[in-house]
């Protein structure tokens, strides 16, 4: 928590009642669709259908959705949650390995070509990422790594605005003297950066973990269009088809309870992240986004 | 194709000079083997695919004729497709209402927290964070029961008044429906930016505007709004780059508004033409042409904010 610095109003002044009053009605707009799905997890379908919507059913059934999500299909769910930890996990530390080594190389040193590839990397930030899916998937085939952990994992790895972030925050919080100073001391390059330079630059570090994590737990359209194969969908993909199955058998075959049921235990997750690392995510937004 | 563009940073070539015992100056290739693993995945996964795309838009593929070279024909057809241009002013429609709308909530929230600083103003800053680190795809789900008759809450709101009930999914609301799911989602992220820009204002400023006898409103309005307006821009060209990209919300919304047609976006468009109808070669063109547009108009944008800035 950051502490509040001084000559804040004191509550009970008009102006504060106000911010209060639009604060209390955000407060209700943002939670409303995760309190309606917290408690549609706890309901069966015949449930969900004739109860309100935001009270609970006859029955408590969250754990009997559990045990079923699970089951369906032969557990895939269980398999797409585990690739989802996979691909996000796995292009989160890369990336941010990326982001960090060549956020430092283009704050703290000089080379030929650097000013042009920072003022590229800017460029770089504003290319839509989706615009990239479609071109990365046409590479992709031809190179056969269609419909594989790759296809997510390797597109994943880039994030410009990583690097465009930890290289602020070098430049603001890792003084050029310390460097020199190593240096002198004969340290090698490398145990400079992972000894003097990671250290101080933990918040960035963080930060850009969590923005490609959530970036790749979140992400639809790339797997949606390299992956065929069932069994290596993520959450998002996959409880999209199930939804889609839902609709279509509606009547034979129950699903919306276990979309439903799903898509709360997909969320959980990185809401429990964040709520953890609220102080790193902060500092970071504010460093890096702004500049 | 492997069209790289001139960024490269410098070939290892010839040898490095030898360390001398009291040099404090870094090794000439350190930097940029720092920088090489990055640059390597930016020609992998950037460079490489837009320089693909680009050569597989100038040739179309037809059952007579086979795959040839075409030109421009691609990006022509692309600025004259009538499907493609509704989705461009739909789209337009849709950022031009949605984006003021949501950063104005976020700025609100922003200078609510700043202006307060009590505990509740913290709850509300996670609060309206959380959806973030919600996917878009679960969130767009979430919303389409909540909009729905049999799942949801607020279609027969106006039941209870003896009206009828509302359809979120009509042509008319749809573009209100999908708009409120963006709102949603992104606000709160916004709100983190602006307030982390308000941290930055400095307090003597308010406090001098206290003692001029400023209302805090005023205050908000008049001296801290002004002064993280670069914040604000940038905060909007996020959300334009984000807007052109159109694709999720609408995607998993079609489920339940069939009306939501292939092209119903460009970037729907775009996928829809290359998994549909198997045209790769229009779709890379599209898909060029959106990237291209956001990048010169994110550009121009950033240029001449900037220049805005320091001429006052």
């Amino acid at each position: 928590m950051t502490t509040t610095t001084g000559s804040r109003r004191r509550s009970g002044e008009p102006s504060s009642r106000l911010a209060h009053a639009l604060m209390a009605a955000g407060v209700l707009y943002f939670v409303l669709p995760l309190v309606w799905i917290v408690i549609a997890a706890t309901k069966s379908q015949p449930d969900l259908l004739s109860s309100p919507a935001l009270w609970f059913g006859r029955e408590f059934s969250l754990i009997d959705n559990v045990r079923r999500l699970f089951r369906e299909d032969g557990g895939v769910y269980g398999r797409w949650l585990a690739n989802t930890a996979l691909y996000s996990g796995v292009s989160a530390a890369g990336a941010t390995l990326l982001a960090a080594l060549a956020g430092y190389g283009l704050a703290r040193f000089s080379f030929w070509g650097k000013r042009f590839f920072e003022t590229a990397l800017l460029g770089m930030i504003m290319v839509p990422a989706t615009a990239l899916v479609l071109p990365t998937y046409l590479i992709l085939s031809k190179t056969g790594i269609v419909n594989t952990v790759w296809a997510v994992v390797l597109p994943s790895l880039l994030s410009p605005f990583g690097t465009y972030l930890v290289r602020v925050h070098v430049t603001e919080s890792v003084p050029v003297e310390l460097i020199d100073a190593a240096r002198v001391d004969r340290a090698g390059e490398l145990r400079i950066f992972l000894q003097i330079v990671v250290p101080l630059m933990r918040p960035a570090i963080v930060t850009v973990f969590l923005v490609t994590l959530v970036a790749t737990w979140n992400n639809y359209f790339l797997p949606l269009v390299v992956l065929s194969d069932a069994d290596l969908y993520p959450l998002t993909v996959g409880l999209t088809t199930w939804f889609n199955t839902a609709q279509q058998e509606a009547g034979t075959r129950q699903l919306f309870d276990l979309v439903i049921t799903g898509s709360l235990l997909a969320v959980v997750p990185l809401v429990a992240a964040f709520v953890l690392l609220q102080r790193f995510w902060r500092s970071g937004a504010g460093s890096g986004a702004l500049k | 194709m492997t069209r790289a563009l001139p960024i490269a940073p410098p070939e290892p070539s010839g040898r490095a000079p030898r360390r001398s015992s009291r040099r404090a100056t870094a090794h000439p290739l350190a930097g940029a083997l720092f920088v090489l693993p990055f640059f390597l995945v930016v020609v992998a996964f950037l460079v490489v695919p837009l320089g693909f795309a680009f050569w597989l838009s100038l040739s179309s593929k037809s059952l007579a004729r086979g795959t040839r070279f075409s030109g421009v024909d691609n990006y022509v057809r692309a600025f004259t497709d009538p499907l493609l241009l509704d989705g461009v002013v739909r789209v337009v429609l849709f950022g031009v209402v949605q984006i003021p709308i949501m950063l104005g909530v976020a700025l609100a929230g922003a200078l609510a927290i700043d202006a307060v600083g009590t505990r509740f103003a913290r709850v509300y800053r996670l609060v309206a964070f959380t959806p973030y680190a919600v996917p878009a795809v679960l969130g767009a789900l979430m919303w389409g029961f909540l909009y729905s008759r049999t799942f949801g809450v607020f279609a027969d709101v106006p039941v209870l008044f003896g009206g009828q009930p509302v359809d979120f999914f009509s042509s008319s609301l749809l573009l209100v429906s999908l708009g409120n799911i963006v709102t949603w989602a992104w606000t709160g992220y916004n709100t983190i930016v602006l307030y982390s820009a308000l941290q930055g204002v400095p307090r003597e400023t308010c406090e001098a505007a206290v003692i001029d006898g400023a209302s805090p409103v005023q205050i908000a309005l008049r001296v801290k709004v002004p002064a993280i307006r670069r914040a604000v821009s940038l905060a909007a060209i996020f959300s334009v780059i984000g807007t052109v990209q159109f694709f999720t919300e609408p995607y998993v919304m079609a489920r339940f508004a069939p009306q939501i047609s292939a092209g119903y976006t460009p970037n729907l468009y775009a996928y829809n033409q290359a998994f549909a109808y198997s045209n790769f070669h229009y779709s890379a063109a599209i898909s060029f042409t959106l990237g291209f547009v956001v990048f010169v108009v994110a550009h121009v944008f950033v240029v001449v904010s900037r220049r805005r800035g320091a001429a006052s």
